[in-house]
């Protein structure tokens, strides 16, 4: 693409083209070897690190003017950080924004995989924070590379045995290790460990950014992806006792609302579309109505 | 309850009306004109500078007004501005020994060619409040007197000639000039890669890691060869011209440390080299970054690593400000989605444990 300057005086998406263009290689990169964290040029964007910069600039490389965006995080778009990164691709790019998964070509995502299937058409971009699985038992860069390079793995699989004779399951919750493609161990970004058997052969291809640290990496289409454990200990996901209080949906992340000061509590969807939509459908949850959300989530 | 309502929009646009309103402060009180703050808040403009890496006081002063006098923050702006711009070319070295110098010192030498000139600095000041200055009391103009033709060659290069000092490296001219803000930064990583990210890097981290190893965390016996702040300017050669051409002037200080080295099995003892530079008036800087330089080489000389301040790893990684405000901060944003799994695991947990204890109570008291 040509540079195209768009009536903020920057280039489409920000970005300029040649930066795009490396990005781009890194992410041909990713894909061609899934699971592997590709090092790229990562560039100073006008939000902080830690807020997503890896994240958006991989979006500002693949998004295109035809392009319809949806931007997340904790599963709302809603949140502050959400609202602030959709409006910047709005005012760089002018591409046309949503809230609806299904209305979506790229998804820039934070903790969260939307609970709706996504589709072949469909793009998934993280914000990654810390991108090395194995950073936390080891934080030499130099080290983890070569464990990677050696497929040597072992030290993961400590820490989660250690997990099992401590507390008698695995105690990682949340950025819980996955095997890519039956090779490299990978971080899937600090989503719920909920969310991990929705990454792997899915029909979406998903970018994961890591701006602060410089790093790519990806998990093609219909790509095999496994989570790390053992077969005495078999994985397994969160489960809640109860559905969501607005839409009553079963087998979705919820999240907990604080009512009171009492100990009232409630359980929401954590994917905010997801319950928009199963509202508008017909759905009712126990506390439906009865919430300052019900109407102001409208 | 700030996700399950709509309204972030409207709520992120007022704080940041809000943020401009305090910006201004009392209305009452005149506007700080970009003009000022570079004129006048020189030190300041001359650190968002060399962290911002991007030579534009302008550009810094106004930086700093929008950033409310935040440090960090000013040199976000200019990173961010930085960013946008195309990238033609690299200069030709910067010739510091033909520098236009207003302060040179050595602790070395008492006297050497081009003499000590002390210049503007804050050393052997007394830190008393001035009270006259806010009653808007004018300072002196500064004694004058011609400048002396003498050159002002480096100490270290008067050391060189002895042998004394390990040579400079020499430069490939040829080889292409590596850019820590263009391509991801990998270990081991070489000493431009490092200088580059020590330049830009945290002042108050940077100064901190130097003062360990004077403190015996990877200690470096140096000695301060030179300081030197003052004009040099800057060439490029354009393709089509093929020679170089002046683009203008920058102000730097410069400091080269010579440190101690006991000569190993393949190397004689003689001094060797930490080196710093910073834009503008960056004196505290320089002499941190130069350092710090030295004890990155431990490496190259085949000293034992055991300081944070030798640490390549440890010290690349965390000198950059912006990074680690922007990571540190982030704790900011929402979390609750880990948070609740975390949640979870606590409460399951804590159910097995109180489960495991009455077990235990039970069959005590069988």
């Amino acid at each position: 693409m040509s540079e195209t300057v768009s009536t903020s005086g920057y280039n489409f998406a920000y970005l300029d083209e040649q930066t795009k263009r490396m990005i781009r290689r890194a992410i041909l990169k990713a894909i061609a070897i899934p699971g592997y964290q590709v090092p790229f040029a990562s560039r100073e964007m006008p939000m902080p690190y830690g807020w997503g910069t890896g994240g958006v600039q991989v979006t500002a490389s693949v998004i295109g003017p035809d392009d319809v965006l949806k931007v997340i995080d904790q599963g709302s778009d809603d949140t502050t950080n959400a609202v602030s990164i959709r409006k910047f691709f709005a005012r760089t790019s002018g591409v046309e924004t949503t809230t609806k998964t299904d209305a979506a070509t790229i998804i820039q995502t934070r903790h969260r995989v939307p609970e709706k299937e996504l589709g072949e058409d469909q793009i998934l971009v993280y914000q990654v924070p810390i991108p090395e699985p194995l950073r936390f038992l080891e934080p030499r860069e130099t080290e983890t590379r070569r464990l990677h390079a050696l497929a040597e793995y072992g030290l993961m699989h400590v820490k989660l045995y250690e997990d099992i004779s401590k507390h008698g399951h695995i105690a990682t919750t949340y950025a819980y290790p996955v095997e890519v493609a039956g090779r490299y161990v990978m971080d899937p970004s600090p989503i719920p460990k909920f969310d991990n058997p929705k990454i792997g052969n899915c029909a979406a291809l998903q970018l994961y950014g890591a701006g602060r640290e410089k790093r790519i990496y990806a998990i093609p289409p219909y790509t095999e992806v496994k989570s790390l454990d053992f077969e005495d200990h078999p994985f397994r996901v969160q489960t809640f006792d109860e559905p969501c209080a607005l839409c009553g949906a079963d087998n979705v992340y919820l999240d907990e609302v604080l009512l009171d000061d009492c100990g009232g509590r409630m359980f929401v969807c954590s994917d905010t579309d997801h319950c928009e939509e199963r509202r508008a459908a017909g759905h009712r949850g126990p506390l439906s109505g009865e919430t300052p959300f019900g109407e102001a989530a409208e | 309850m700030y996700v399950a309502v709509k309204g972030g929009e409207a709520a992120i646009e007022n704080a940041h009306r809000l943020l401009d309103h305090e910006r201004r402060g009392d209305r009452r009180v005149p506007d700080m004109s970009v003009d000022q703050i570079r004129e006048q808040m020189t030190l300041l403009v001359d650190r968002v500078m060399t962290e911002g890496s991007l030579y534009d006081p302008d550009l810094a002063a106004l930086a700093i007004k929008q950033a409310r006098g935040d440090i960090i923050e000013a040199v976000f702006l200019v990173r961010a501005f930085r960013t946008t711009l195309p990238r033609f070319g690299y200069s030709v070295p910067l010739d510091t020994d033909a520098m236009r110098a207003v302060r040179r010192i050595s602790a070395v030498y008492k006297d050497l060619p081009g003499g000590q000139v002390l210049g503007p600095t804050f050393d052997y000041t007394h830190r008393l409040v001035d009270f006259l200055l806010a009653a808007g009391a004018e300072p002196e103009f500064p004694a004058e007197a011609e400048a002396a033709p003498e050159p002002m060659p480096h100490v270290t290069g008067l050391l060189d000639r002895e042998g004394l000092i390990e040579p400079e490296t020499e430069g490939n001219a040829e080889a292409p000039v590596r850019d820590l803000t263009r391509e991801p930064l990998d270990f081991p990583a070489s000493r431009d890669l490092r200088l580059q990210a020590l330049a830009r890097g945290d002042e108050g981290f940077i100064l901190a890691l130097g003062y360990s190893t004077q403190r015996g965390f990877g200690r470096t016996h140096p000695f301060t060869g030179e300081i030197r702040l003052g004009e040099v300017e800057i060439e490029f050669v354009p393709e089509e011209l093929g020679f170089p051409v002046p683009l203008g002037d920058l102000v730097i200080t410069e400091c080269e440390m010579i440190n101690q080295f006991k000569g190993s099995a393949s190397a004689p003892p003689q001094f060797t080299r930490g080196y710093g530079i910073a834009f503008g008036r960056g004196e505290r800087k320089a002499m941190a970054m130069a350092l710090v330089d030295r004890a990155l080489r431990a490496r190259e000389f085949g000293e034992e690593i055991s300081a944070p301040a030798q640490d390549e790893e440890f010290v690349l990684a965390h000198c950059d400000n912006l990074q680690s405000t922007g990571f540190v901060e982030h704790l900011k944003l929402p979390h609750y989605v880990d948070f609740q799994a975390e949640l979870d695991l606590v409460r399951r947990m804590r159910a097995e444990y109180t489960a495991r204890r009455d077990n235990a109570e039970l069959e005590a008291a069988e």
